[in-house]
This record gives structure tokens, C-alpha cells and sequence, in this order.
């Protein structure tokens, strides 16, 4: 099966093979993204992020039905945290997904984290450009439940939603870097709950004193997932924060940014993988560890004179 | 990257018993696969889309409801007809030993009855998974 074409053809089964493929680091992964890459760009990418048991997937649940009932249809990938132990995962938020399975508008792929440690998974990146080349019109990535600086999904997103509930700390978490820097958009969920005003209040003063997004102010909306309560309005200022990033430039400019940094993170994992490869075909590799372990040698003078031999 | 084994564990139709499901999800989690668990009472048409869309390498089936001998086979039936001919698939539960044979013939690799460790379905997995 020549699994690009295929996809770009509309297999779904195809599909998934190249999320495996990339995520497994097979062959012919590269092969597959170079055939798709001029294929992506069109998707809306959102970000669904918060703390455990925020509510993360049943609102991507109750977010995606909204997109079908416009019309548009949706990719999502859910990440869950790989053990760091055994190296396995239990991937469990399509139990909230349940009712979007059979919709062939919709294609749901879990990720374990494999290591990474920014919240999303190492290849969602890719996983997400695979949606966006078979021609979803929004993907939407739920990270890990984050705590507080677990921000990578704000350089992957066009647009970061941070859901968060009531009662889960005292104010000063609100002045705290991490996260709460990273929202366009704003929902509490469980707004039935006690504290909600409270929580709504904190961050709204957390907003006023933003110097950063003065010209975008993240709006919040409050929400109760699980009954479906305020999916409407969420979807409304998530739509606005859209059209306002588009005319103020932001919108490309994230783009811009982010197709930058992931040449540079190729980049760097290729000149990595090269010189790890020059290193042991070299052959003295262990004699320079043990040489530096013995303080014979200094790390810095040995970096530079690998530097020097192997990137002349 | 090493490639991980990803498990689909699923319970067919209408049973809510999922102790046992969740302690081989836990089991399997331990033994360094990714497990897909998609929770209670899904149709063999959800558990095919699911196994599909998750690309999984093996889908696990738990049923306590008697079920098995029609719900099991659809689900074979369903994987193959999606073009997923190398998913290896296994049930467990309360299964007669009557039935077992008929459910290997209908493409259920092997079946695990009560009192099995999870050690001897993580050896199976290991052994015979593509």
C-alpha cells in the first residue's frame, strides 16, 4: 500500500498507518510527510489544554459535535502520559468519545507522551499535519491534563483554549507563569460548581494585568461539559478569536514562528543523529568519556574538538 | 524510536462488568504497551472504528454476558472487511470451553477463561503479535 497516496485519496485506514509510521519512526515516514506536507496548512489547529480532570476530553467531545453540526469536519488527537517506567500507557479519552467513533467526519487517534515532557506527544506535530493533509477543516489536540509550565501546545496551536475548574487553588496560582499566559480563549468548566465566581473573578484580574495581549483580551467562558451547557458561546469566542488573529496578522505570524522553529528542531536532530553516528564510527568515544571522567580532559575542550574533527 | 504494541481493550454489548478489563488494561500498561480502552457497551461496529483509527496491533475482548459466540465473530468479521488483516484478536471472560473452539474457527486467535494470569496473556500477546 503506498500509504501517502492512499491517504490523499481518502483512506482512512491509510490514515492511521501514517500516524503509526511517523510516531514509529519507520522508513518510510519521511517519505510519507514530504508527499503530504504540501497537501497541509489548510486545517484550523485548536489547543485543548488544562490540569487533570478538567474536563479536557468531554469538551473536545461536546467542542467537535459543535464543528459537525456546522458542517466541518474534524480531527483529533488525545495524549495521554506514557509511563516513565514501563513505558506504557493507558490512552482513555475516547471513553468520553464515545458517540463520535461511527462519524465519518471524524477521526480520533490517542498518543502516548513516549518521553516528551511539554504535554504533548513527540510526534504530534506530524500526527496533526497527517489530519490536515487528508482534509479535516479542524483538528483539535487535548494534551496531558498540565500543571503549571507544560506549554507546548501554544507553538503547535493556532488557537490555545485553557479549560480549567473551580476549587483548585487559592489566587496567588492565578499571577503564576506557565499555563494561564498561554489562553486565547478561556472556559471553566464545571461552572455548577462552588467557586466558580471566585475562579472567574481571579482570572479576570489576572487579565487586567496582562501587558502582553492588550490587543487581544482571552475572553472566559463558563461551561458545564457534560450537559452541554455553553458549548454554543464557547465555540462563538473561539470563532472570534479566530477572525481577530487572521486580520491582526497573529494568525500567520504563528505560523510563521512555528515553521521556523520546527526546521530548526530537524535541523537539529539530524546534526545530532550525524554526529553520534561520526562519534562511534571514530572508535575513541569511550576513551573520551573516561578521560573527562578522570578530569584528564575538561567536557568543553573535548565538545570543541569533536565540533572541529567531525563538522569541519 | 522502538515500536510500542498498542491494545485495543474493548467490551462488546450489554455488559458492565469491567473489573477484569481494567486490571489486563493495567497489566498490559505494565508490561510497556499502549492500551486503548474505550470503555462499557460498544457496538462491534465502534470497536472495529476505534481498532481502526488507532491502528492498534491487537484488540482484546472482555464479555461477561453470554454474548460472545455472535459478538465476537462480527467484530472478526468487521476488522477484516476494513482491510486490517494483521490485527491479531483474543477474547476473555465467562466463555464455555464448548464454544471456544468455533470462535478460534471464526478468527479469535485465542481465549482466556477465568483464573488466567496476566502474565500468560502478555506472554501470548508478546508471542504472536505482528
Amino acid at each position: 500500500m503506498n500509504i501517502a497516496d492512499e491517504l490523499l485519496k481518502g483512506s482512512r485506514l491509510a490514515l492511521s498507518r501514517a500516524i503509526t509510521a511517523v510516531e514509529n519512526e519507520y522508513d518510510d515516514a519521511v517519505t510519507i510527510m514530504q508527499k503530504l506536507y504540501p497537501h497541509t496548512g489548510n486545517a484550523h489547529i485548536i489547543g485543548i489544554t488544562g490540569p487533570p480532570g478538567a474536563g479536557k476530553s468531554t469538551l473536545t467531545d461536546k467542542l467537535a459535535k459543535e464543528y459537525r453540526r456546522q458542517g466541518k469536519t474534524v480531527g483529533i488527537i488525545a495524549i495521554d502520559p506514557t509511563s516513565p517506567f514501563s513505558g506504557g500507557a493507558i490512552l482513555g479519552d475516547r471513553i468520553r468519545m464515545n458517540e463520535l467513533t461511527l462519524d465519518q467526519g471524524v477521526f480520533i487517534r490517542s498518543m502516548g507522551t513516549r518521553g516528551s515532557l511539554g504535554g504533548l506527544s513527540r510526534k504530534t506535530s506530524e500526527a496533526i499535519k497527517i489530519l490536515d493533509a487528508f482534509g479535516f477543516d479542524v483538528v483539535l489536540v487535548e494534551t496531558v491534563g498540565v500543571g503549571q509550565s507544560e506549554v507546548d501546545i501554544v507553538k503547535t496551536a493556532d488557537t490555545t483554549l485553557v479549560v480549567l475548574v473551580p476549587g483548585l487553588g487559592d489566587d496567588i496560582q492565578a499571577i503564576k507563569a506557565g499555563i494561564l499566559e498561554i489562553g486565547d480563549v478561556f472556559a471553566i468548566n464545571k461552572a455548577d460548581h462552588e467557586g466558580v465566581d471566585r475562579l472567574h473573578t481571579e482570572l479576570e484580574m489576572m487579565l487586567d494585568l496582562n501587558q502582553t495581549k492588550i490587543e487581544w483580551r482571552p475572553p472566559i467562558q463558563r461551561v458545564i461539559a457534560n450537559r452541554g451547557e455553553g458549548i454554543n458561546e464557547l465555540a462563538e469566542a473561539i470563532e472570534k478569536q479566530i477572525v481577530h488573529s487572521k486580520e491582526s496578522g497573529q494568525f500567520v505570524s504563528r505560523r510563521t514562528n512555528r515553521t521556523k522553529n520546527e526546521l530548526l528542531a530537524m535541523l537539529d536532530e539530524q546534526v545530532g543523529r550525524y554526529v553520534r553516528k561520526q562519534l562511534l564510527a571514530y572508535g575513541k568515544f569511550d576513551e573520551l568519556v573516561m578521560s573527562v571522567e578522570k578530569r584528564e580532559k575538561n567536557p568543553y575542550a573535548v565538545v570543541d574538538d569533536i565540533m572541529t574533527t567531525i563538522l569541519r | 524510536m522502538e515500536k510500542r504494541v498498542r491494545v485495543l481493550v474493548a467490551k462488546p454489548g450489554l455488559d458492565g462488568h469491567d473489573r477484569g478489563a481494567k486490571v489486563v488494561a493495567r497489566a498490559l500498561r505494565d508490561a510497556g504497551f499502549e492500551v486503548i480502552y474505550t470503555g462499557l457497551r460498544q457496538t462491534p461496529e465502534q470497536i472495529a472504528e476505534a481498532a481502526l483509527q488507532e491502528d492498534v496491533n491487537v484488540i482484546a475482548l472482555s464479555l461477561l454476558s453470554g454474548a460472545h459466540n455472535h459478538l465476537f465473530p462480527r467484530i472478526v468479521e468487521l476488522i477484516r472487511e476494513k482491510g486490517m488483516t494483521d490485527v491479531l484478536m483474543i477474547g476473555g471472560g465467562v466463555i464455555p470451553d464448548a464454544d471456544i473452539p468455533a470462535l478460534k474457527t471464526a478468527g479469535i486467535a485465542e481465549v482466556f477463561t477465568p483464573g488466567t494470569s496476566t502474565t500468560t496473556i502478555i506472554d501470548y500477546i508478546n508471542a504472536n503479535v505482528n
